[in-house]
């Protein structure tokens, strides 16, 4: 088996020639996906097409009332921009419990995001705070929610020859906050058993005006529960509204038993953790649950 | 802890110099064994059973041997027709019949991974691909994994010639049940009978791996003349020589085995996987070849430690005095018979006093891989069951585990299980150490609680060699044939200064291959700190001894003239009178003294101790999740002296975090067609750094009267009571008591939540 060739263009246009031209063609974010299925001989692409060296694609930048996360942008780095981290903590603290502190270093919350593993920990983050990607390709460009880009374990909706260029969050005024938690059996370096994400906002009186909770591996793709959202708006986050949240977390799984966890557990983690999220982020947001 | 019991105090003895082989390490220059390449080097790799079991039908490899590249392939039928023949390797026998079919299987493959071709290649590409183009057609037989499953009367066998060993009079039909050890004292059924208060219970175990991270790996070179030598880790060079040698049918003294760094054993490289077949692959090639197995290869293929099903009945009077005990066992061995049974039988209740007993241990073959010695092997598994079982027992009784255990301990003097009386232990310290403890006192949070478990390993002595010389410039080499896979080579320069009465880094100490040392047994049993530093000292006297000599015969003094007095030689009287010689004055002076100055101790080290150990450990339960956060842990033993006190308190710390990962978390996963579905550290969890708190070591010095400085072996004792430390504090923080392993965060939930 000869080994893939490597292609490190320095412009977005590059990339999408090089993607195009090859239908093995595979992009290269920080590889710590990509580099262990290669190995593996999980995946064996043709050529392998690096990103990092495109002008623009790493770092987090203002523009306008959004957040723009370059694909090629480290987990670690997200955590040097205060902003960034003040306005979405739980985005940073998903993204921030990826493998190790080596694995951060080069991993990507775009290839987090393409790698397509139901368990991704920074994906369920995104989908909460509702962000979207700008994807560039043969046909240009376009902007979708960061939710339509996983179909299935391993699969995305990505055309030949596209690819993800950035994320973008909303930078507006907050009167919420966000928050991350993961059921793993150790303390780090792990695969999420059941991954929950919550994003609150609330009114001057602490009453809960919007609210998205986000699962991860406990579906094929991650999944929004819009009725524990619903769960939780307009109220104070008061027993009863969690309970129902809870409830309508639960019956949205629908995971599966292997050597990870089995269905039951991650059904009742599910709840147990969304909760404990949805809390998190109502204290950040400063409001008392 | 204790005071050494010691004329004057020592002057290296006990301190914590920096490791003679630490910058090598930490500066990643350091040959591991997968670092080593030889010019002109092939790579070989190893085609692996897809079924648990299967008969091999035929092997073709005539399109592999086409492929370009392709020096050589290898299958079974290469190796020699050997007679049956056990050979003892420290912490396990091994029939080499059994080792040379593991390493390549010859009829049947006994288990997913199993070795059953191999090839040898310019890359390790070609290598691979030539895998692919072996033909193996196989007839796939049904396959057991489970203990109770492998005993039924319409089980798979596995080895239709297996009579279980132990049982009189010899069964008459072949079983999975490879041996039976028993032993025990007085009359277990009426002890039982006579009891106010008993337990009882049954407790089982997946096997878990040895994890070491270095994988195995090799590069052999055999040439035409029949020489060859081998570059690889290993717990023991001389035995790789020796298994190597016989599973070839060659003599020993034409391999050399050079030892390379090893990256951690635990027990599992006191055996051998690939060098017979590199070996095998050299002398068709031609050329030196390497074998390394690749993560997934050591989970698959290199020896786990058994799972078990352990029944225990304890029994106690109305005072909590121990009156029986009944503890009955079944390991799994895996594809081969194992000894693990033996040393679960006696690591199992000796460290109490107790008038009736009986254990039964029996080894149960599988279609998983041969199970293979892991630090302390065979003795966590039962000592979960029991120190498990007392705590139940002293909940029943209303009385303090702790206090229950110190009623009830072993002193010197008291038998053992088999019999035999104890020596010198300090067990009892031990346990008053532990209550001394601040830990033992010290409030705990909510949703804490608090297990304690006590435990033991017999350790050993045994052959070692170390070679003392002095250089020209008086400084000291000391050459064993010891791997140093704890720290031995720093204690080993200690022991031989603190004889010599020089400062540390005038000794430096080296392993040295097999053509280099004599004979020296493996690094395993604990005992290479005992052993090979009882030969060390004794070398280092008779350098001392020589070095007088020497001194006097300069002087044209007689031999009682003069001294050894704070590293060098003093003259006490005649014309010389309080003169002193350095030893570098007299090793520049050696060539025409008498010759260079050296002195060989060669010995089978007796007056071994066993280790006794008792372990204080506080978790916090998450009652959400399941989830045990191991907070605050301290683990006490008897270390007889510590000689280097930081490589003691590594060993013990080393011990109890695999302990409890044992305890938590690792577990082998097997699909429904026998496959391991887990062979990496993502999914087999052994634990990460910040799974641990600080494991806080206390050592207790009850030295050893049968060593020149007291050593005790310490490496394995810190693993066996972890388990049931582990448990009994689940207990405690949650009022359920999990008798199975892991107590995973899913398990622990289900007992919390039994409604779902
Ligand atoms: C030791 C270890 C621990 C890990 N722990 C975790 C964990 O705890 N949680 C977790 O979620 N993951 C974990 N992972 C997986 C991995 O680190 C993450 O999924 C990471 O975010 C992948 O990012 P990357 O930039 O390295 O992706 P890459 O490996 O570069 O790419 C992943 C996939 O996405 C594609 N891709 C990459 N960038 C783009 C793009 N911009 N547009 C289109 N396609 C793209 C690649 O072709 C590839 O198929 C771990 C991995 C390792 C090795």
């Amino acid at each position: 088996m000869p080994s893939p060739a490597f292609h490190a263009p320095d412009t977005v246009e590059g990339a999408i020639a090089l993607l195009a031209a090859d239908p093995l063609a595979r992009p290269l974010g920080g590889g710590t996906d990509l580099i262990v299925q290669v190995r593996s001989g999980r995946v064996t692409p043709s050529s392998i097409v690096d990103l990092k060296r495109i002008g623009g694609l790493s770092g987090v930048r203002r523009d306008g009332e959004a957040f723009v996360i370059g694909a090629a942008t480290p987990c670690t780095s997200l955590k040097d921009d205060a902003q960034f981290s003040a306005a979405w903590p739980g985005v940073v603290e998903a993204a921030n419990l990826i493998g190790s502190v080596q694995v951060r270093n080069r991993a990507t919350m775009a290839g987090n995001l393409c790698n397509a593993s139901p368990a991704a920990d920074s994906v369920p983050a995104l989908v909460a705070a509702g962000a979207t990607c700008v994807i560039a390709g043969p046909a240009g460009r376009r902007e979708v929610p960061v939710e339509a880009v996983p179909v299935a374990p391993g699969r995305t909706s990505l055309a030949a020859g596209e690819f993800v260029i950035e994320i973008r969050l909303p930078a507006g005024r907050r009167s919420g906050s966000d928050a991350y938690l993961r059921s793993i059996p150790r303390t780090e370096m792990d695969i999420a058993v059941v991954g929950t994400a919550a994003n609150l906002e609330f009114d001057g009186e602490g009453t809960c005006t919007s609210a998205r909770i986000a699962l991860g591996a406990v579906a094929p793709t991650v999944v929004l529960v819009e009725a524990a959202g619903a769960a939780l708006i307009r109220t104070r986050l008061d027993d009863a509204a969690l309970d129902a949240m809870a409830e309508a977390v639960r019956a949205a799984c629908d995971p599966i038993d292997d050597k990870r966890g089995t269905i039951s557990y991650r059904k009742a983690m599910a709840g147990v953790l969304a909760r404990r999220a949805v809390r998190i982020a109502a204290e950040r947001a400063g409001v008392k649950a | 802890m204790h005071a050494p019991e010691t004329m004057k105090p020592f002057r290296h003895i006990g301190t914590r110099p920096v490791r003679p082989d630490g910058v090598d390490k930490v500066t990643g220059k350091a040959l591991y064994g997968p670092d080593f390449k030889a010019p002109g080097m092939l790579w070989g790799a190893i085609l692996r059973s897809p079924h648990p079991h299967a008969r091999i039908v035929s092997i073709d490899t005539r399109e592999a041997e086409r492929l370009a590249g392709v020096k050589a392939v290898a299958t079974g039928r290469d190796f020699p027709t050997l007679e049956s023949l056990v050979m003892h390797v420290g912490e396990g026998a091994s029939d080499i019949v059994d080792v040379a079919h593991n390493c390549l299987a010859l009829d049947k493959v006994l288990y997913e991974g199993h070795a059953v071709a191999a090839v040898a290649a310019t890359s390790p590409e070609i290598a691979r691909d030539a895998l692919a183009l072996i033909e193996v057609e196989y007839d796939v037989l049904p396959f057991v994994l489970g203990l109770e499953e492998a005993l039924a009367q319409d089980a798979p066998l596995l080895h239709d010639n297996m009579f279980t060993k132990g049982v009189k009079p010899r069964p008459d039909k072949p079983s999975n049940a490879s041996m039976r050890v028993e032993m025990g004292a007085g009359d277990i059924e009426a002890g039982l009978a006579g009891a106010a208060v008993t337990v009882e219970g049954r407790y089982t175990m997946e096997p878990v791996h040895q994890g070491y991270i270095e994988p195995h790996a090799c590069v052999a070179s055999w040439n035409g003349d029949g020489q060859a030598q081998i570059w690889c880790s290993s717990q023991g060079h001389f035995s790789v020589r020796s298994l190597t040698a016989s599973v070839l049918a060659i003599p020993q003294s034409d391999i050399r085995v050079m030892p390379l760094e090893i990256g951690g054993g635990f027990g599992g490289k006191t055996t051998i996987y690939l060098e017979p077949v590199a070996m095998i692959l050299s002398r068709k090639s031609g050329r030196p070849v390497r074998l390394a197995m690749s993560r997934e290869e050591v989970f698959r293929a290199s020896g786990p430690a058994p799972g078990a099903i352990i029944d225990v009945r304890i029994g106690a009077d109305a005072d909590g005095r121990l009156v029986a005990a009944d503890v009955e066992f079944k390991y799994h061995s895996g594809a081969y018979p194992a000894v693990d049974a033996g040393a679960g039988v006696s690591s199992a209740i000796g460290h109490y006093r107790i008038a009736n007993t009986r254990v039964v241990g029996t080894e149960v073959l599988c279609n998983r891989p041969a199970a293979k010695a892991y630090r302390a092997p065979g003795a966590p598994q039962v000592n979960f069951a029991v120190e498990s079982a007392l705590d139940e027992l002293a909940a029943r009784l209303g009385m303090d585990p702790l206090e229950l255990r110190l009623k009830n301990a072993a002193k010197p003097g008291d038998p053992q299980t088999s019999g035999l009386p104890w020596g010198k232990i300090g067990w009892i310290e031990c346990l008053e150490a532990a209550k001394a403890h601040p830990h033992w006192s010290s409030p705990l949070g909510p949703n804490q609680g608090r297990g304690i478990a006590g435990g033991y390993w017999g350790n050993y002595g045994g052959p070692s060699t170390v070679n003392l010389s002095v250089a020209e410039d008086g400084t000291f080499t000391v050459a064993t044939g010891s791997p140093d896979i704890g720290g031995s080579r720093a204690s080993m320069a200690i022991m031989a200064a603190e004889v010599l009465d020089v400062p540390y880094e005038q000794v430096r100490c080296v392993v040295a291959d097999t053509a280099s040392i004599g004979v020296s047994m493996v690094t395993g049993g604990s005992r290479t700190t005992f052993a090979t530093g009882m030969a060390t000292v004794e070398a280092a006297g008779e350098v001392r001894h020589l070095l007088c000599q020497r001194a006097a015969r300069i002087w044209g003094a007689s031999p009682e003239q003069v001294q050894w007095r704070s590293g060098e030689v003093v003259c006490l009287s005649g014309d010389k009178q309080g003169e002193t010689m350095s030893v570098a004055d007299i090793a520049s002076r050696s060539f025409h003294s008498g010759g260079p100055i050296a002195a060989v101790s060669a010995l089978s080290a007796r007056g071994w101790l066993p280790g006794f150990g008792f372990h204080i450990c506080d978790v916090e339960v998450d009652p959400e999740t399941g989830h045990v956060a191991v907070v605050r842990y301290t683990a006490i033993q008897d270390v007889g002296r510590a000689i280097h006190a930081d490589y003691v308190e590594g060993q013990i710390q080393g011990g109890v975090a695999q302990g409890i990962g044992w305890a938590l978390n690792e577990t082998y996963i097997y699909n429904e067609e026998g496959r391991l579905d887990n062979p990496g550290f993502l999914d087999y969890r052994m634990p990460v750094a910040s799974d641990m708190p600080m494991i806080e070591a206390v050592m207790v010095e009850v030295p050893n009267p049968d060593h020149p400085f007291g050593v005790k072996g310490v490496g394995e004792v810190p693993i066996v009571p972890p388990l049931a430390a582990v448990a009994n504090a689940i207990k405690a923080a949650t009022g359920k008591r999990l008798n199975s392993l892991p107590m995973s965060p899913e398990r622990v939930y289900a007992a919390l939540h039994p409604e779902g």
